[in-house]
């Protein structure tokens, strides 16, 4: 489904990824985990197309998408959640979802129909809402919704646009106990038929959702493999697991 | 009263008054009336165009008064050479400035923020001295319009009630395709760009060609505003497209409750009252204008049409 | 078209650069600092040029002149950023262009109650005046050669102050990262206030230097403002060096276009249509430089900022 090879990016003195060499299994939930400063979010970025790196390739269904922009990645299926919440405060949940449906379905060059009237974009929008627990929410402005609740508007919005591939960028960052088991429960139902490439700091997130794991750090990837191998590995001990409490 | 009952209250009142003034002109006797408010009107089509790509785009243009210019010389030109046909010289009017707007567009569209401004600024800074070079047409002093547009059958320029009332409709229809642009799908678009551009592009949205094509119907209508302002003072000059007049027209959208369409027409006709209160009052009145500017910028933001018509139009 | 005639308009696009520079450094580093959009720039420029223009007169002496609107173009500028730029440091820069933009008219019509809207006239001093001969049969008008040396100085001494001083230090740091400044205990608004003021003091030097050579007159600051943000544009803002390679492109290109563009379209079209397209051209020249720049750097040559 998604396949990196050698890719770097430098900043200045920085070399925030280094040959990495990945390889996303279609269907599968693929956690990467690292330290601060380990080049997780400059990954996530080249991925995602916000960043281009100096060299390397990604591959994305067998396109070679290194050189096309985030909008383009997204068309083919890539859709991606923002690890610091980003949605459209001014507009309604419900338009927040229709936006990102209407992306994918037909031409946004039309003029004359309002966009609210359209069952086209406003059904799909409503399931995706109600997907994430937001179905009763769909008239709220986005800004007056509680954090976590617009930590789950910004899943509906990537659900929304229909995707094959899912990047999550800390899904769970900022929510409480409750909130988070919510959603990686809910994360957890979407396991299968969506391939989702996890960016997480919670432990309990990663090792319930994960099917493999890549660990980074230093901008490397130092050891993928299964939870359980992850665990087991020395040096990923040494690195990381060694300095949290698992 | 509802917030929707009021703005619809504010609107139809508005149509009226507007509506009434060739008749209430005549009654008084006082032509001088019927010319400001069709000016007003006039500066109302381009401050609603800007108000499309600043209020709902959030591109801040600082060169906008360069399409009213291109609209003005468009009928000055064609009329110096003996055309005065109307139909051609306003699709003249609109195609140069489309045409123009597409150029500046795509070039300033790469860059954003403190740079957009800068050079959307300095394009229609070149297209004034450019104006300024054009010898024959008049140049720094610009030049007395030959002849009025023509157009066909009872629709004649030089009828002033006509022409309002011409103006009037043009301004009218603005406001309604204006708001099904904002509501319709590519209206969505733009917002969202505004609101949140990497979000927009996130979920699939190539934001850059949305703002472009937006970019160039402002531009156009513009344009349009621009002949027809030609008529209006039957004078054209490079002045039109000063980067002052530029940031007269933004004052008009801001003034008057930018990201509604019908505010900024509540703001040109403030403003150019203000202006024509001012200056009788004394030669020096942009000293007292000034201020009131920085004024409004600082504490009253929402405009005039926030403040009669309630909470902010979506 | 002697060599000569080139030699003197070369040295006339560095003069003019180097007065666009004096107006840059100051206008990049207030965008680059504070990210604040001041188009009352050019106000600062047409009150040192008034202020230069009135202390000569009443002191006789035109150095003295220059010496005194300094100071005073600087005390203008504090009481400006203290009194209404302050509240513009957070807004918006939709915000900021239109307050600015108040200001621009609110200056512009201050000097015309007081000086009147007509240009005034100061004259080069004498001691100024006259040419000198650079080369053997080219003689150069000794005041602008004065301001070229004016500006190489100051911008050695501008030089130093950034890359050598603490000062200059935090400003650089300012221009990259504003809030990294403000976290690491810098007294942000006394930096702001002496940037502001340096600026402001620059763009005096400018127009008090502008008095003998340009018309002194209301509404003189805009017109090369707009040229100044063109500068800062290609050169890339928030940064020194940019405004400085900006400032020399730009000043040589508008100069030696406006000089040679028409004869040399001469030579490939028809005398008539150069003398219609010469000048056109040469007025829009820095515009569509303006425009080349930014097809390939969006960012200018040398942005101060890796990330805005």
């Amino acid at each position: 489904m998604l396949e990196v090879r050698a890719l770097s990016k430098r900043f200045g003195g920085l070399q925030a990824s280094d040959r990495i060499d990945l390889e996303i299994l279609s269907g599968e939930t693929h956690a990467i985990i690292g330290p601060n400063g380990a080049g997780k979010t400059t990954l996530i970025g080249q991925l995602a197309g916000d960043l281009r790196p100096d060299d390397g390739a990604i591959r994305f269904m067998d396109r070679d998408v290194t050189r096309l922009d985030a909008p383009s990645r997204s068309r083919l299926g890539l859709a991606r959640s923002f690890q610091i919440t980003s949605i459209f405060r001014e507009m309604s949940a419900l338009d927040n979802a229709a936006l990102a449906v209407q992306a994918h379905r037909g031409s946004s060059f039309r003029f004359w129909r309002p966009a609210r009237a359209e069952r086209a974009l406003r059904e799909p929008a409503q399931k995706a809402l109600a997907s994430v627990g937001l179905g009763a929410r769909g008239d709220v402005a986005a800004a007056n919704l509680a954090h976590g609740e617009q930590r789950q508007l910004e899943i509906a919005m990537a659900l929304a646009t229909e995707p094959r591939l899912l990047l999550l960028d800390e899904p769970v960052a900022g929510m409480g106990l409750d909130e988070s088991q919510r959603m990686i429960r809910f994360l957890a139902t979407l396991k299968g038929p969506v391939t989702i490439v996890l960016v997480e700091h919670d432990m309990d997130a990663v090792f319930t959702l994960a099917d493999r794991i890549s660990v980074m750090v230093y901008g490397r990837i130092i050891a993928t493999g299964t939870p359980a191998e992850v665990r087991g590995n020395a040096e990923v001990r040494r690195a990381y697991l060694g300095e949290d409490a698992c | 009263m509802t917030a929707d009952r009021r703005r619809a209250v504010t609107l139809a009142a508005g149509g009226v008054l507007l509506a009434l003034v060739p008749p209430i002109a005549a009654l008084t006797d006082q032509p001088f009336y019927l010319d400001l408010f069709r000016r007003m009107m006039i500066f109302a089509i381009a401050a609603v165009s800007l108000d499309l790509i600043l209020g709902y785009g959030g591109m801040v243009s600082f060169g906008h008064a360069a399409y009213l210019g291109i609209g003005a010389y468009a009928v000055g030109i064609p009329a110096y050479h003996g055309i005065t046909n109307g139909f051609l010289q306003l699709g003249l009017a609109v195609a140069a400035s489309a045409l123009v707007a597409l150029v500046i567009g795509a070039i300033s569209l790469r860059t954003s923020g403190v740079y957009f401004i800068m050079i959307t600024l300095a394009f229609a800074q070149m297209l004034y001295y450019l104006g300024i070079s054009l010898e024959t047409y008049g140049g720094d002093n610009g030049m007395r319009l030959a002849a009025r547009s023509r157009f066909v059958g009872p629709i004649d320029l030089a009828q002033p009630t006509t022409f309002y009332y011409l103006v009037l409709a043009i301004l009218v229809l603005l406001l309604v395709a204006g708001r099904r642009l904002v509501a319709s799908r590519f209206g969505m678009v733009i917002r969202a760009a505004k609101a949140n551009e990497p979000r927009a592009r996130a979920i699939g949205f190539s934001t850059a060609r949305y703002k472009l094509t937006a970019f160039v119907i402002a531009g156009a209508t513009a344009g349009l505003a621009g002949a027809l302002l030609a008529n209006q003072t039957e004078y054209l000059t490079p002045d039109f497209m000063h980067w002052t007049r530029s940031g007269e027209i933004m004052f008009m959208v801001i003034l008057g409750g930018m990201g509604s369409l019908f505010g900024p027409v509540l703001g040109a006709v403030a403003l150019l009252l203000l202006e024509d209160v001012l200056s009788a009052l004394t030669a020096h009145w942009q000293i007292i204008l000034g201020p009131i500017l920085i004024l409004v910028v600082l504490f009253a933001k929402r405009g005039l049409f926030g403040l009669l018509a309630g909470a902010r139009v979506d | 078209m002697s060599w000569a005639l080139v030699l003197e308009q070369t040295l006339n696009g560095l003069q003019f650069g180097v007065m666009l520079f004096l107006m840059a450094a100051g206008l990049t580093l207030v965008f680059g600092i504070m990210n604040l959009v001041n188009l009352a720039h050019g106000s600062l420029y047409m009150v040192g040029a008034y202020l230069a223009a009135a202390f000569a007169h009443w002191s006789g002496s035109f150095v003295l002149g220059v010496a005194l609107a300094l100071p005073a173009t600087l005390l203008v500028g504090i009481a400006v950023e203290v009194t209404a730029l302050r509240t513009l440091y957070e807004r918006d820069h939709l915000d900021q262009v239109l307050a600015t933009f108040g200001l621009i008219l609110f200056f512009n019509e201050l000097i015309s109650i007081i000086w009147g809207r007509a240009a005034i006239y100061t004259s080069v001093p004498t001691i100024l005046g006259g040419h000198f001969r650079i080369l053997p049969g080219v003689p150069y008008p000794t005041y602008r050669a004065g301001i070229i040396v004016v500006g190489v100085l100051v911008s050695v001494l501008l030089w130093g102050l950034v890359t050598r001083t603490r000062l200059g230090m935090r400003i650089r740091a300012g221009a990259s990262n504003r809030t990294m400044v403000s976290a690491l205990g810098v007294n942000v608004r006394l930096l702001y206030t002496l940037v502001f003021g340096l600026g402001a003091a620059l763009a005096g030097l400018a127009g008090a230097m502008a008095g003998p050579i340009y018309a002194v007159q209301p509404g003189m600051g805009e017109a090369i403002l707009i040229q100044v943000f063109v500068v800062i544009v290609i050169g890339g803002i928030g940064s020194i060096r940019g405004a400085m390679v900006g400032a020399i492109v730009v000043g040589m290109a508008d100069t030696l276009g406006r000089a040679f563009l028409k004869p040399m379209l001469a030579t490939v079209i028809s005398p008539p249509a150069a003398d219609k397209a010469g000048p056109a051209l040469a007025s829009m020249l820095i515009y569509l430089l303006m425009a080349a720049v930014l097809f390939f750097r969006p960012e200018g040559l040398f942005p101060a900022r890796s990330r805005s």
